[in-house]
């Protein structure tokens, strides 16, 4: 008899353990919002922006052109930013967590400066199956799916290993650690992190940030 | 027996493994489902032989049938390579290109750790570890 009480005790116990962490860690999260904003090294300056530069939210979204989530999100957040016109903008943050990635991303860096950066984003989500391969990128078969932009490949070669370049890449590495970034694609907005994953808590977060700056 | 009170009985040996299996159940769900901790396939895999552990060890329990050894065992056994597998993934013995990463989730390449080292490959390899020598000593007590 006593085994049935100790299983039940025990039983009991565990499912009280986890309905209890279960509400605390609900009440008591938050990303420490402040680390975000305080710092500042969730945004950095000359960053690609969509959206008015002078619009008083801002998105950051940490991302990697190889995950298939952040392919995902990419209409959803321009679509955001159509709700709310002349209010929003989004900057777009380098995290390549795979592997390969990096090189991508500096591709991506390196068309930007030959004024293709958005064309050569979507181009990538759209082949993103073609050149992603076992999450693995491949900077190859990344190169060409942009040759449809016309892109100086000469030059866009010699940028990719450009010194500022790489610079930029390691800052936005360097800040995704800071922040935590652990997983793509990972948002901010003017500098709080999202409660959760997902995109209507990201919707919630501007729709708050919007009514706090308008 | 006269030492039948300071041994422990076979009941007890699964009635711990029992808690381990359901601890790791409940714990898992929580990382997962209420921190956000993102599940890959080789998770996903372990859980698979995880959560049966802990119904087929509670029904052993209930009347005791320690012939519940043989078939939580093999479970056992299968979640533990898998979790040994992703350990030396983690620490990088095994190139990290092989890593999958299930499609739909963000994908990363850091774990959430407790106290700096503990990551949840590793918990899990442990409670696979003990869980299997829990069975062992039941399946000897038995035996003998």
């Amino acid at each position: 008899m006593n085994r049935k009480l100790l299983f039940g005790a025990a039983a009991g116990m565990l499912l009280v353990v986890f309905v209890l962490a279960a509400l605390l860690f609900q009440k008591y999260h938050s990303a420490s919002p402040e680390l975000a904003s305080a710092s500042g090294v969730w945004q950095r300056d000359g960053a690609p922006v969509k959206g008015p530069p002078d619009a008083k939210v801002t998105i950051v979204e940490f991302f990697d052109p190889a995950c298939g989530t952040c392919r995902e999100f990419y209409p959803l957040v321009a679509k955001l930013i159509e709700q709310y016109p002349g209010k929003v903008r989004v900057m777009m943050r380098y995290a390549p967590l795979h592997p390969g990635s990096d090189k991508v991303v500096a591709m991506l860096e390196a068309a930007r400066l030959q004024g293709k950066y958005w064309e050569a984003l979507e181009r990538l989500f759209a082949g993103q199956n073609r050149w992603v391969v076992n999450h693995t990128s491949q900077p190859e078969k990344a190169l060409a799916l942009m040759e449809v932009l016309n892109l100086d490949a000469k030059r866009l070669a010699a940028d990719m290993n450009s010194p500022s370049v790489v610079q930029v890449v390691q800052q936005d590495v360097r800040d995704g650690q800071t922040l935590n970034v652990r997983a793509t694609p990972e948002f901010f907005v003017n500098g709080r992190p999202l409660p959760r994953f997902g995109f209507d808590q990201l919707s919630l977060l501007v729709q708050e940030a919007v009514a706090k700056a308008y | 027996m006269t030492n039948a009170q300071r041994t422990p009985s076979g009941w007890m040996l699964l009635f711990l493994a029992w808690f381990l299996a359901t601890g790791a159940t409940l714990g898992s769900l929580f990382l997962s489902e209420i921190v956000g901790v993102p599940v890959c396939s080789l998770c996903w895999y372990q859980r698979i032989a995880m959560y049966p552990l802990a119904l087929i060890l509670a029904m052993a329990l209930f009347p005791y049938d320690p012939k519940v050894v043989r078939y939580a065992a093999v479970l056992n056994a299968i979640g533990w390579l898998i979790a040994l597998y992703q350990v030396l993934l983690v620490a990088g013995i095994i190139p990290e290109d092989l890593q999958p990463c299930v499609q739909g989730i963000p994908c990363s390449r850091t774990y959430f750790s407790l106290f700096g080292f503990l990551n949840i490959p590793l918990m899990a390899l442990l409670t696979f570890t003990v869980i299997g020598l829990l069975l062992y000593y039941v399946k000897r007590m038995e035996s003998t």
